[in-house]
């Protein structure tokens, strides 16, 4: 129990800690694919240092709510961030909260975020809050529908048994997780405001959702939303190699696995987000209304995908 | 031995019938208390209150009780009021009570500013319409039942027109009072079957009857049609959108909260202990119903732009996946899966009783705004928080509660409910396991819909700035209101915190309807109602790791780095020019959702002419259902009662001959 904890403590702050370096990661590597020369990996630690020490400034009537709406979105962050397995898979806290509660943890903070957005009451942030509502209300059903499809394979909704099933119990393909990946990719890349439903690095105000609900904020309230941006960025990907390229990650007290998971989970990451900025370098953003025909896609994969499961799977 | 009997206190029974004779004294003091404003909002309502907490007692006494019975010397001659407690009425008690507390203690300021004669009335029906609600979950024959239903019905009724001068309120009571009353006859259709010719209207006769399939379904169709009409299913659903926002806020809570929540006691007392078979289609028919009323409520919530309209459409929706539910049960339950049954419906009832705190709540807070601006219509809210910090806070909690976000009630409900969806492949059924599971789709839209429509109501009313001048005079809502609202509140957060106790307290109704408990493997903390390795949520660990990181962020960014802080006008992306009217409005805030749900709805634009002097814009989002469906049966009973005007003279012999051919009639008919 006591190492469980200490694991448990190491893999969230290793989270945490290394969230920044994904996406310092994917930003150099788009930059690369797109003929720039790129930041070093490290810029998006520099960036939130540079946040941390400036003097925040805040609009005259902002309420607390907007002050202390960071701290709840990092706070939801970490927390999604430790119940993801990275590398070891007996986590205690992962009794905490199963996928279902996972997708609730999101929601609140993209509610909070929503909010805060509102609460300046100038015109973007209400823009912003309006279109992140309706990509995420698309999205959730969606990202419950691949889930299920896994907990259907797996009996169970808690990411450790999953892993373990697919992972460690049995060696087999399951046609159904095909499509449930390209779902998830698909929501995944929407719900972490990248192209082609937004675009991370754009401030036109016609296209921008993500960046329209935090134009407000600066200083030490900023560095925490990026920080738990790249924090989401990486549960994501966590959670899509947890579910769909779980080997390696390490079994149930099985600590002598760690190095190797560790090393597993840094190439699979490395890995995917060059993938990631590969296809944002070859994708086009989309208009606003074609991002439901965009998550509608995803929907229907997953549904296809729990089809295909009972057809072929049961 | 008689001695010691007598000295027993009473049962459960007897101390609810008490209270429901003291809300009828009370109901009837406020009326003898007509010149005394204050003695009605200070004495009437606060003892209005007590008597739902003692009702709330009664209930969780009740629940671990053994069944307590009355037969009560009024009624019929020959049909005394039969009245049982049982666990499903206790249940239903506590949840009444534990909202009606809240909302009453409320109640005991919002009132003030009324005057004293509409407010003695007011306290009339009020106490009338909670005693009436009791007397439902009590009645123990038709009779009663029917009785205690109408009470409900017209107080309810007379509630909603308390602003009866204003002709639309007016338009919206009389809907109100017809949908009820279609329901009300399609109930007494129901008991008619359901005591299968032996001329007996108790419901014990009617638990020992033997239905053939056929009466059975149409006893079901008719309860579900009754109940559905009260509860506010699609299609009966059009009455609930016009008349729970023009009752006064309190009475709005109860009505969303409370009231709502008889028809779905009703609908579980006919289906599983009235009836005594239960066929598989009934739920698939329930399940498809919850379904599509969830989605048609809270699309239709999301394009609302008065705040008490919005809410309003929000409990369609919510009645929606609490039918839902229903109906899976039922399908879980004829198909012989008793613990997926018990799973299902606790995951019902647990909705239901969470809907009665967080609706509720929010009602209760749209009361206070409207009490401080005068104005329903979000776009001339905003920025409410800075004025009435206490209303704000505490509405957060109850918009993110019905959100469904965790750790609070809402998410219990869902979580469980989605889980029991994820069980349906163990259905013996060919085509149902397949289906159900994409079904939870429809569930998952529905809940992030309802984000979306939380995020609107919340973010239009109380955030940002306001949109009207004169919402800089807002003032805080009163003592009595914070309380209630404080009320709610907690119940929102304890319901959340602590579902392991909850559900097992929950066991002996879930145990009386299917049969079957929950496995018993959750501990205080961790919640597994199937087991650890299936499922599990633990809403304290989750609370104390996302309160624990806040608390040592905001540390950490203190001490390491500094917590300076300068305030300065919004950045808005460097425009000059900002004002209040530029923020989203409601309708804007809407729009996705009408865009992409067009099809559903009957939309209404105006724009006015670019060269016109005075421009006007108008914009509705319309319920197509009425001018699909209700339109056409209006036109024709206007015929109708047009044709049977013919007969209308106003000359008495035309009348006399009506008779004489009646009499006539009726004597060859009778003698033949």
């Amino acid at each position: 129990m006591s190492t469980g904890i200490l694991l448990q403590l190491a893999q969230t702050l290793l989270a945490i800690l290394l969230a920044p370096l994904l996406m310092g990661w994917v930003n150099q590597c788009r930059a690369w694919l797109q003929g720039r020369s790129a930041p070093p990996i490290t810029q998006p630690y520099r960036t939130l240092r540079k946040l941390f020490n400036k003097d925040a400034v805040i609009a005259h009537h902002a309420s607390p709510l907007f002050r202390y709406a960071p701290y709840m979105i990092f706070a939801c962050m970490a927390l999604a961030a430790g119940i993801v397995p990275t590398i070891a898979n007996d986590l205690p806290f992962s009794p905490a909260a199963d996928v279902i509660a996972l997708v609730g943890i999101f929601a609140l903070a993209r509610v909070f975020l929503a909010l805060a957005a509102m609460d300046v009451g100038t015109a973007f942030g209400s823009l912003g809050a309006r279109r992140e509502m309706l990509v995420s209300f698309l999205a959730e059903p969606a990202l419950l529908m691949v889930f299920f499809t896994a907990s259907l394979i797996s009996h169970s909704t808690e990411l450790p048994t999953i892993v373990e099933t697919l992972a460690h119990r049995e060696f087999a393909i399951y046609p159904s997780l095909a499509f449930a990946a390209v779902a998830f990719w698909m929501i995944s890349v929407a719900e972490n405001a990248r192209i082609p439903v937004d675009n991370p690095s754009t401030h036109l105000e016609l296209t921008m959702i993500h960046e329209a609900m935090i134009l407000e904020y600066s200083a030490r309230h900023l560095a925490l939303i990026e920080w738990a941006v790249a924090l989401k960025l990486f549960t994501y990907s966590a959670l899509g190699i947890a579910l769909f390229l779980p080997w390696g990650i390490a079994a149930q007290g099985n600590l002598a696995a760690l190095p190797l998971a560790l090393l597993a989970m840094v190439v699979k990451l490395l890995l995917g987000g060059a993938l990631l900025a590969f296809i944002e370098t070859i994708s086009a953003k989309v208009r606003l209304f074609r991002a439901p025909e965009f998550l509608g896609t995803a929907f229907l994969l997953a549904v296809l995908g729990m089809l295909i499961h009972f057809m072929l799977e049961v | 031995m008689m001695e010691t009997l007598s000295l027993l206190p009473p049962e459960p029974v007897q101390w609810a019938w008490g209270v429901v004779l003291f809300w009828l004294a009370l109901g009837f003091a406020a009326l003898l208390l007509q010149g005394s404003q204050r003695l009605l909002t200070r004495l009437v309502f606060p003892l209005g209150a007590l008597g739902a907490l003692a009702i709330a007692g009664v209930g969780i006494a009740a629940m671990l009780l053994p069944v307590s019975t009355v037969v009560l010397p009024i009624g019929l001659p020959d049909l005394p009021f039969h009245l049982r407690l049982d666990a499903l009425s206790a249940f239903f008690m506590v949840l009444l009570g534990g909202a009606a507390f809240g909302v009453t203690v409320y109640a005991s300021g919002y009132f003030r500013s009324m005057a004293a004669g509409p407010l003695a009335l007011l306290a009339m029906w009020y106490h009338l319409f909670l005693a009436g609600m009791v007397t439902v979950l009590l009645a123990d024959d038709a009779y009663a039942f029917m009785v205690a239903w109408e009470v409900m019905a017209l107080s309810s009724y007379f509630l909603v027109t308390t602003d009866h001068k204003i002709p639309d309120i007016r338009r919206a009571g009389f809907l109100y009072l017809l949908i009820a009353h279609v329901g009300a006859v399609s109930l007494l259709l129901t008991f008619g079957v359901l005591q299968g010719g032996q001329g007996d209207y108790t419901f014990d006769t009617m638990r020992l009857a033997e239905m053939t399939p056929f009466w059975a379904s149409v006893a079901y169709l008719l309860a579900l049609f009754g109940f559905g009409a009260k509860a506010g299913l699609v299609p009966m659903h059009v009455w609930l959108p016009e008349a729970h926002p023009a009752a006064p806020s309190p009475v709005s809570a109860l009505m969303s909260g409370v009231m709502l929540k008889t028809a779905i006691y009703g609908l579980l007392r006919v289906t599983f202990d009235l009836l005594n078979i239960q066929i598989g289609w009934w739920g698939t028919l329930a399940l498809a119903l919850g379904l599509i009323t969830a989605l048609y409520g809270v699309i239709f919530a999301a394009v609302q732009s008065d705040m008490k309209r919005l809410l309003a459409w929000s409990s369609i929706e919510n009645i929606g996946v609490i039918i839902a539910a229903f109906g899976l049960t039922l399908i879980f339950y004829t198909d012989g899966k008793g613990a997926l049954a018990a799973l299902t419906l606790t995951a019902m009832l647990y909705h239901a009783l969470n809907h009665a705190f967080f609706k509720g709540l929010l009602f209760v807070g749209t009361g206070s705004v409207l009490h401080a601006t005068g104005v329903r219509h979000m776009g001339y809210l905003g920025g409410l928080m800075r004025f009435m910090p206490w209303t704000a806070w505490l509405t957060l909690i109850g918009a993110l509660a019905i959100a469904g976000l965790p750790p609070l009630n809402g998410f219990v409900s869902e979580w469980l409910l989605l889980q029991a969806f994820l069980l349906t492949p163990g259905l013996t059924q060919p085509y149902l396991n397949m289906v159900i599971p994409v079904a939870a789709a429809m569930v998952a839209l529905a809940a992030a819909l309802s984000a979306y429509v939380m995020v609107k109501f919340y973010g239009v009313v109380f955030l940002g700035q306001p949109r009207d001048p004169a919402l800089h005079q807002a003032h805080e809502a009163s003592w009595p209101e914070r309380l209630g609202m404080l009320w709610l509140a907690a119940g929102c957060i304890l319901l959340g915190l602590f579902p392991t106790q909850v559900i097992v307290w929950l066991e002996p109704v879930v145990l009386m309807l299917t049969g079957q408990t929950l496995p018993s493997g959750s501990s205080w903390l961790l919640l597994t109602p199937v087991s650890a390795e299936r499922a599990s949520y633990a809403p304290l660990i989750f609370f104390a790791v996302v309160l624990g990181v806040v608390l040592l962020t905001v540390l950490w960014a203190r001490r390491v780095y500094h917590g300076r802080v300068r305030r300065s006008d919004p950045w808005d992306c460097g425009y000059p020019e900002q004002n209040a009217r530029m923020q989203d409005s409601a309708e804007g805030f809407g729009q996705p959702i009408r865009q992409i749900f067009e099809i559903f709805m009957k939309v209404e634009r105006e724009t006015p002419d670019p060269f016109s002097r005075t421009p006007r814009y108008h914009g509705a989002s319309l319920d197509k259902i009425w001018f699909i469906l209700y339109a056409p049966i209006a036109r024709v009973a206007g015929w109708l009662s047009e044709q049977a005007g013919r007969l209308q003279h106003g000359r008495i012999q035309w009348y006399l001959i009506y008779s004489f051919v009646t009499l006539i009639f009726l004597l060859v008919f009778t003698t033949r």
